[in-house]
């Protein structure tokens, strides 16, 4: 096995190193940024030159190293290396070869390419470890250019009606892609303090984003008509969000193609933005790795392993901590 | 179909009532008017009947999106809906429409005498003409169901908008039996009122629930008048054209159900309306519930039953008498005719006025109410002596002050996630109660949380699942949760041999350890008490 599922996570024998592990270890190699993959306490880290910055940002002082996408790094009997995994700036598949097998754990992917990060790499594997948050038939996302139409007729309309648009995004990439698609020409865009700071880690980086205004607490609502604030869903419906009087609601997340999920969140407007792949996505990302046998991790497991090994793959579920674009996530936070 | 489908996606799309009620008043001035007709009738429950069963359905859909059907049936307990997770799943439309959302169930209703091949094309036909939206309108008018949140005092807000039309007059229009069959838009809510209103009831006035010991609140206890609150199906019946009609609240016609009642039209004069509680009855006091309910599924009630358990109605409003409208009457002067009218019945007239609780200060009429369950009531009602009969929940007027309920401590044992709005949720649950070592089911329970508690239980029950069988899963027998529910009766069809009233979760027990939760002894002594 050139992988092994640990109970501190993906283990790689060969080259003595975990994949995204959720308790400490010695050597781990780090897909991306977000809490649920990139944990504190290992005594190092690789990851990609560019899921650096966000890294240092959250994890504070740690012994990073890191790779650029497609360089190949010798780790023990091991060869690995860090591919695009189109799911937010800095996202990486990892590429593990022993002895000519080859396994790739694809962390968090997305296929279609957004305005912001590297596009998804399909790499030929033997064995690949996929994510299937979103996996069942019923995830579908419309084209991004789509969505932006969608989110900027809002805006506008919200802005003609002289009502503010407050917009719940995650605040580390969704919200960022989610800038990348608003018309700035609508009016003012505020930002929510937890994503104006990965905003400035991405621009120092030489990611393009608008112009964003910080909500402080000296910020007067009045002073900036037919504003869009966008800040973590967890922010909407607080006592934070309440100054802005009565605005108009919405969400960007996956889960919005669910119409229970929306309504529970009382939210007005639910645009289906992922960072993960749809049903389609899935499936042809798989079906381009070449692999047999594929391990399925956090998502609809069950549904979809039974799914593939349908298709005549050899699918079985890894136990896991990942939550992914969580819906409990998407419910609490 | 088109602007049907868009003014569905706005009112979803807005949580605002001013906004649905606006997008509302702009579809009924500008659509068609049969299309009108036909939204009024939807929105107000009157759905057309189900050509096609949802096992079809889904065999279809299943079968137009290129997946195997146990993976459509394992995605629609997360969609929580059977009309949206079809249109989630199908592919992308080929073609166009330009057909009304008449047209459409015109050609659906024709589908009631067809085969199953041409059921078949003639809805594929459909989802491979519909974009997103008006497939799943179209869906809901294939399985039924079509809750969109509108409630029809906001449908009738935004047609007197439209119309310019006085919104209680428009109330009472839309009220009854009708159809888009048996009427037109112009005859339902522009004519003047003809054959068909003999039939009609008025829209009932209703309470709301008052907290507290005593309602000193309310001022002076000499300005209201008292009465039980009874347990049985809250009905209006109508003695016009010679003719008997009995409405349910939910205003469905139930004149069949209650065969006691026909020979009214004899007993008392033409233009006759009288509102109160039908209620089975032994000669001298009510039965329990459970009682009527033997008798309510059922279309014809047999000769049996109708000894077991004859029904009366307690009547507390006279809301027309000889044709004349009372509503707007003091209720003192209607309860005063109403007496009078029922005193002029023969003795063996299933109609009794609903007596008045006589009281001389607030501390009187709680110590009443404290004794209600004897009387089989629930409480009290208060109503205010110059009231007006209000067209719905009007604050202030009247008041029911209910008895506390009775309660259980249990434990949760089972979970099930919830549909629609509460998909994705764990959502309802089975209760048990310890009967020695063992814990014995004997309730569900689906409201009472706050979403938060929801979520929180959510969580849980998926960390702490033992087993499954199907949707419903097992779940440690850890948190206890305090029961509230109306009334108890025996069951024999149920394991703990009681049913519950209303059950529903009244708090979470986070303080109480698993074994002080109630016990099935208790069930019994409450069963023996109550039941």
């Amino acid at each position: 096995m050139v992988l092994e599922f640990k109970p501190q996570g993906i283990y790689c024998p060969a080259g003595d190193f975990f994949i995204d592990p959720w308790s400490p270890v010695d050597r781990a190699l780090i897909t991306h940024g977000h809490a649920d993959h990139a944990r504190p306490g290992h005594a190092r880290y690789l990851a990609t030159q560019s899921a650096a910055p966000v890294m240092r940002h959250r994890l504070g002082d740690i012994r990073l190293d890191t790779v650029a996408y497609g360089e190949t790094r010798r780790i023990g009997g091991a060869s690995v290396s860090f591919h695009p995994a189109g799911h937010v700036p800095g996202s990486a598949q990892i590429r593990v070869e022993v002895a000519g097998e080859v396994w790739v754990v694809s962390g968090d992917y997305k296929t279609t390419p957004d305005r912001l990060c590297e596009p998804f790499e399909p790499v030929r594997c033997h064995g690949f470890v996929t994510e299937c948050t979103f996996g069942l038939p019923v995830f579908d996302w419309a084209p991004e250019a789509e969505v932006a139409a969608d989110m900027n007729r809002w805006w506008a309309g919200n802005a003609a009606e002289g009502r503010v648009s407050l917009l719940g995004a995650y605040a580390l990439g969704k919200a960022q892609r989610v800038l990348s698609l608003l018309d700035p020409s609508i009016g003012p865009i505020l930002t929510h303090g937890a994503v104006e700071n990965t905003n400035a880690i991405l621009r120092d980086q030489g990611f393009a984003l608008p112009a964003t205004i910080p909500v402080t607490p000296d910020t007067d609502p009045r002073a900036h008509p037919g504003a869009l604030v966008l800040a973590p869903p967890g922010a909407l419906g607080s006592a934070w969000a309440r100054r802005f009087g009565p605005a108009s609601t919405g969400f960007a997340s996956g889960w919005m193609r669910l119409r229970g999920v929306r309504r529970r969140r009382a939210a007005d407007r639910g645009f289906v933005i992922s960072d993960h792949a749809d049903w389609a996505g899935l499936n042809t990302a798989i079906a381009e790795t070449g692999a047999e046998n594929i391990y399925v991790t956090h998502g609809y497991t069950e549904i979809f392993a039974r799914w593939l090994n349908d298709q005549g793959y050899t699918a079985q579920i890894v136990p896991t901590e990942f939550t992914g674009e969580s819906l409990d996530e998407a419910e609490t936070t | 179909m088109k602007r049907f489908a868009a003014l569905y996606a706005m009112i979803d799309q807005t949580t605002k009532t001013t906004r649905k009620v606006d997008a509302l008043a702009e579809y009924f001035r500008t659509a068609p008017e049969d299309d009108r007709l036909w939204t009024m009738a939807l929105f107000s429950g009157r759905r057309p009947r189900r050509a096609i069963t949802t096992t079809r359905l889904r065999e279809w859909a299943a079968d137009r999106a290129g997946i195997p059907l146990w993976l459509f049936e394992e995605s629609y307990p997360i969609v929580g809906d059977l009309a949206e997770t079809i249109a989630l799943v199908l592919p992308a439309p080929k073609a166009d429409h330009a057909d009304s959302l008449t047209d459409w169930i015109t050609r659906l209703r024709a589908l009631d005498d067809a085969d199953d091949t041409a059921r078949k094309s003639a809805v594929l036909d459909a989802w491979d003409r519909m974009e997103a939206t008006e497939r799943l309108v179209f869906n809901k008018l294939l399985t039924g169901g079509f809750r969109v949140g509108v409630s029809r005092k906001l449908m009738t807000r935004a047609l007197a908008q439209a119309t310019g039309r006085d919104e209680a007059d428009l109330a009472h229009r839309l009220m009854g039996d009708w159809t888009p069959d048996t009427t037109t838009y112009r005859d339902l809510i522009e004519a003047p009122d003809a054959a068909a209103e003999a039939s009609r009831p008025y829209p009932f006035c209703l309470a709301h629930g008052l907290d507290g010991a005593a309602p000193d609140s309310l001022g002076p206890n000499g300005d209201w008048y008292a009465e039980w609150k009874w347990d049985g199906i809250r009905g209006q019946v109508i003695v016009r054209a010679g003719e008997v009609f009995v409405w349910s609240r939910g205003e469905e016609l139930m004149t069949d159900r209650f065969p006691e009642f026909a020979g009214l039209a004899g007993m008392l004069p033409d233009g006759t309306v009288l509102d109160g509680e039908i209620l089975p009855f032994d000669g001298e006091n009510p039965l329990p519930f459970n009682a009527l309910q033997k008798r309510l599924g059922r279309k014809t009630v047999p000769a049996r039953l109708l000894r077991e358990a004859p029904v009366i109605l307690l009547a507390y409003d006279l809301l027309e008498e000889r044709g004349e409208d009372l509503r707007a009457r003091a209720l003192s002067e209607r309860r005063a005719r109403l007496d009078r009218l029922l005193n002029a019945t023969p003795p063996d007239s299933p109609i009794r006025p609903s007596p008045l609780v006589a009281h001389d200060t607030w501390e009187d009429l709680a110590r009443l109410r404290a004794t209600s369950r004897d009387r089989r009531a629930e409480g009290l009602m208060l109503k205010r002596r110059d009231s007006a009969y209000h067209a719905g929940r009007k604050k202030g007027d009247w008041w029911k002050w209910k008895l506390d309920p009775l309660t259980m401590d249990a434990v949760m044992i089972y979970a099930q996630q919830g549909h629609g709005r509460r998909a994705n949720l764990f959502t309802d649950f089975t209760f048990a109660v310890w009967d020695g070592n063992d814990l014995v089911p004997f309730t569900k329970a689906y409201s009472g949380l706050t979403d938060a508690e929801f979520r929180q239980i959510t969580a849980w029950v998926r960390k702490n699942t033992l087993q499954r069988f199907g949707p419903v899963r097992q779940v440690r027998p850890e948190h206890v949760f305090e029961i509230a529910f109306e009334g108890i009766a025996p069951s024999p069809r149920h394991k703990s041999g009681v049913a519950l009233r209303f059950p529903r979760m009244k708090r979470w027990r986070h303080d109480k350890p698993v074994q002080e939760a109630g016990t099935l002894a208790d069930l019994k002594e409450m069963l023996a008490q109550y039941g």
